[in-house]
């Protein structure tokens, strides 16, 4: 079983994801785990966005590909918690983004839903008054100059946002930290 | 979930009070829909749309849950597409027409009504997920911890335009307090827990609605202290949509929302 549940592991992982082809579903940490359920194996997937357009896409993949690869006893199953965030892309993942011309998402560590995020969320307020000034800048992915702009908080999926790099005149999307 | 013990609520008022949590996103994502290919700007359609999407996809975790909880044949399809209005249980503000509550439904659709009203309730949102990451259910839990991100991304985008409106021109500045006037009303029945909130609340499953008001209004204060806007002063009415009883724009929206489902009942997609 361990063995198998190695190969389903490798299989499922270089699954390319759907809207974002450079980077895989473990790259994303869209796979969590495969495990071994009552004497069959589970594939562990995590969504994105809730309401992400390609999670059932996703799913259906890694089912297509269970299947062809002589796994048709394997369970396919989502996870929500704990909830998925952008601190999962390694950094092998962000330079594969960068090439890709999608610059990486900012480090979102402390800022997932704890109980130390509540706390800090308490004592600091965070109203968001001006909200755009609080966002960390993406560096732009083809030339590197921090001196970018923001064009729209959504862009062509709703993990991206859209920018404008004023050195280079490039647009690019931003990968949204999550 | 078993394995960490049953929240002390009955399973069917657990139910009841899920479907409550999930028809509020669901209908404010439809009225949202109704803005794709309409909005002011390109930029605009996109947000919209994909908060449409993000707050569709809080229902339906919700009332996945609720499904797996009574078993049977209920669905999450069964919930949205084959229930009538009485037993829906969303906010009566986010059944209002965009174009407002003056206009009955017939005027153009008005962004600055969308906005203020997005703003309020992703508001009300991140202080509902954030203390619902903290519910006895473990799988209501894990549902608010990922749906309070999307909470804080929307109360971003709403507020910066709320903002921009209010410290604009005098036309934006007309409309946003306008809006602001009239959707504050609606606000009340947020924060007035009938028995059902209370059981929640008693069961650790849900949230003291009523102890959000106050730092609900702290930061919508700040905003639309930002935006030079004027924050009305009490009033008596309080709606009642979240017992079922709405008005009447929730049958439009359903007969528009329901149709595909219930002509074709059977089919899947």
């Amino acid at each position: 079983m361990t063995a198998r549940l190695a190969a389903i592991r490798e299989l499922v992982g270089r699954i390319p994801d759907p809207e974002i082809p450079v980077v895989t579903l473990a790259d994303l940490g869209i796979l969590r785990d495969v495990i071994d359920e009552d004497g069959a194996p589970a594939v562990l997937l995590t969504p994105t966005y809730n309401g992400c357009p390609a999670t059932e896409a996703i799913a259906a993949q890694v089912r297509e590909a269970l299947d062809a690869a002589g796994f048709a006893d394997a369970r396919v199953r989502a996870v929500l918690s704990p909830a998925w965030t952008t601190d999962w892309i390694g950094e092998d993942a962000r330079r594969k983004l960068r090439e890709y011309g999608i610059a990486p998402p900012a480090c979102m560590a402390g800022a997932a839903a704890s109980a130390a995020d509540r706390a800090a969320l308490a004592g600091a307020g965070v109203p968001m008054i001006a909200p755009m000034l609080r966002q960390p800048q993406p560096a732009c992915p083809r030339c590197g100059s921090a001196d970018v702009e923001s064009i729209s908080r959504w862009g062509s999926t709703p993990c991206k946002a859209h920018y404008r790099c004023l050195a280079c005149r490039e647009p690019f999307d931003y990968f949204k930290p999550y | 979930m078993d394995s960490q013990g049953e929240p002390t609520m009955e399973r069917a008022r657990r139910i009841e009070y899920l479907l409550r949590l999930a028809d509020s996103p669901l209908v404010l994502a439809h009225r949202l829909s109704q803005w794709c290919g309409h909005g002011p700007v390109l930029e605009e359609d996109l947000a919209l749309a994909n908060i449409s999407l993000d707050l569709l996809g809080q229902a339906r975790l919700l009332y996945q849950h609720a499904a797996a909880l009574a078993g049977g044949d209920a669905s999450e399809d069964r919930y949205a597409y084959f229930r009538d209005v009485p037993e829906f249980g969303n906010f009566t503000m986010l059944e209002l027409p965009n174009s407002g509550v003056a206009s009955a439904g017939a005027g153009d659709p008005d962004y600055a009504f969308t906005i203020v009203r997005n703003a309020m309730y992703a508001a009300w949102q991140v202080e509902l997920w954030q203390r619902l990451t903290d519910s006895t259910d473990p799988q209501l839990a894990a549902i608010a911890a990922k749906s309070l991100k999307e909470a804080r991304y929307h109360l971003e985008h709403a507020a910066d335009w709320m903002i921009r409106f209010g410290d604009g021109t005098d036309e934006s500045h007309a409309r946003a307090q306008r809006a602001l006037d009239s959707l504050v009303p609606y606000a009340s029945e947020w924060f007035v827990p009938d028995a059902l909130d209370a059981e929640a609340c008693a069961a650790g499953v849900g949230i003291d609605c009523a102890a959000i008001r106050s730092p609900w209004l702290e930061r919508m204060h700040a905003i639309a202290g930002e935006a030079t806007l004027r924050w009305p002063g009490d009033s008596e009415f309080c709606s009642t949509g979240k017992l079922g009883r709405h008005s009447e724009h929730l049958g439009y929206l359903l007969t528009e929302m329901q149709s595909v489902a219930r002509a074709h009942p059977d089919a899947a997609w």
